[in-house]
């Protein structure tokens, strides 16, 4: 695999094969924190961070859960990895905006249970990258979230604005355009080759 | 739906075993707390492998066994698991569960295995084995706690094929594998792609906000 150039990687991670909308990682904070604009900004600015130090940590745990023969301990040792870091962010977020905090809300602890990061740490680990790559493949991963996220909280806030049946309202909405983005994201798919 | 048999560890090994398990522990989450068409949790592998109707099942079983076996071990441990670290906790428990589910899918089909792929290692960050743990088990006896597994489990099984299916036959025109639209259909191709997922999920609430609506007005 180390033929893949890193900006293949990242523009792979970020459009082609978006987190959110080509994998289904992640759908929970996109559907629930993609309201306003911009605590959708910050919420994938979160993100992005965590799954930056969860990918390296990642790397460095792989190997050494390889080194020492235990590669059953893989799935236990990242998630307490991402946990222990989705907590830093917790308290970093609180001591400097308190009001971003709130805006948060629950979705801020929920990072954990973020199938992205977990699932990020996963992928780059099948895909057998070093360091290098495991940082752009996770800086990608984070940017593609970001941007998927904030998309849809723009369409989001206009439709606030709009006049829309009562049947059709709150989630099977959202997932309707979800779809449509995701159909317009299969778009990148030439980008690749 | 029979009658669910009554386990019998919600005998007296706790002192304060009050409240014995009933059906509705079980009945709430087939279907009026339906995990994925009422509470919309656990969307991602929802969404990502409901591809095909084997996919779905076979997903839907892994997560009810993980669920089944966190809520009654988080249940049993209950009084042992101090308030600040229960998070933590129960995430490990899952995910003891996880792997033993996957090296287990491993042995039993290596073909599965492949095409469910990650999914289920993400078994682990599925919010709704979190969500009972929290919300049910830490709360209840090990009986109500096994009972509300195997439904809310089981629910999710359900929704699953309920996507699997209407995306199989819609975009490859077969059921498990086997053939049931005419030969001249011409398969929908986008319902096997990621968008067909967002798309089938969001007709089926649509269907749903739909009858509750007209069962409002009635």
């Amino acid at each position: 695999m180390k033929t893949e150039s890193l900006w293949y990687i990242f523009i792979n991670a970020s459009l082609i094969n978006n987190f959110v909308l080509a994998y289904f990682l992640g759908i929970c904070p996109f559907l629930g924190v993609s309201g306003k604009l911009e605590t959708a900004t910050k919420m994938g600015g979160a993100v992005t961070f965590v799954m930056l130090i969860s990918s390296m940590c990642a790397y460095g745990l792989h190997a050494f859960l390889i080194a020492v023969n235990a590669p059953f301990l893989q799935l236990i040792s990242y998630i307490v990895v991402i946990a222990s870091t989705v907590q830093l962010v917790e308290m970093f977020i609180k001591k400097m905006s308190p009001a971003l905090f709130r805006a948060l809300g629950i979705f801020l602890p929920l990072i954990t249970t973020n199938c992205a990061i977990l699932g990020l740490a996963l992928f780059q680990t099948n895909k057998g990258y070093g360091f290098i790559e495991s940082i752009v493949y996770a800086l990608g991963a984070g940017v593609g979230f970001t941007f998927a996220l904030v998309l849809m909280a723009g369409l989001r806030e206009q439709l606030e604005f709009a006049e829309v049946p009562n049947v059709v309202k709150g989630t099977a909405l959202t997932l309707l355009i979800a779809g449509i983005l995701s159909l317009t994201f299969m778009g990148f798919a030439g980008l690749g080759s | 739906m029979g009658k669910p048999n009554t386990p019998s560890t919600n005998s007296g090994f706790w002192a304060n075993l009050r409240e014995s398990p009933s059906t509705d522990d079980f009945i709430k989450g087939l279907w009026r707390e339906n995990p994925v068409f009422v509470q919309v949790l656990g969307m991602c592998p929802t969404l990502a492998v409901s591809n095909t109707t084997m996919n779905a099942l076979a997903m839907g079983l892994a997560t009810t066994f993980v669920l089944l076996m966190s809520n009654m071990l988080v249940s049993s441990l209950r009084f042992f698991i101090p308030k600040q670290v229960r998070i933590a906790s129960y995430i490990l428990i899952i995910a003891t569960f996880v792997t033993i589910t996957d090296y287990m899918i491993q042995a039993i089909s290596v073909d599965l295995h492949k095409s469910l792929g990650a999914f289920i290692s993400l078994i682990v960050v599925n919010c709704l084995i979190l969500g009972r743990a929290e919300a049910f088990a830490s709360k209840n006896t090990i009986g109500k706690s096994f009972l509300d597994g195997l439904g809310m489990g089981l629910g999710f099984t359900f929704a699953l094929i309920c996507l699997g299916a209407v995306r199989e036959i819609m975009g490859n025109g077969t059921l498990l594998g086997f053939g049931v639209l005419p030969g001249n259909f011409q398969e929908w191709i986008v319902m096997i792609l990621p968008a067909g997922g967002f798309f089938t999920l969001a007709l089926w609430l649509l269907l749903f906000n739909a009858l509750k609506e007209k069962r409002a007005q009635a």
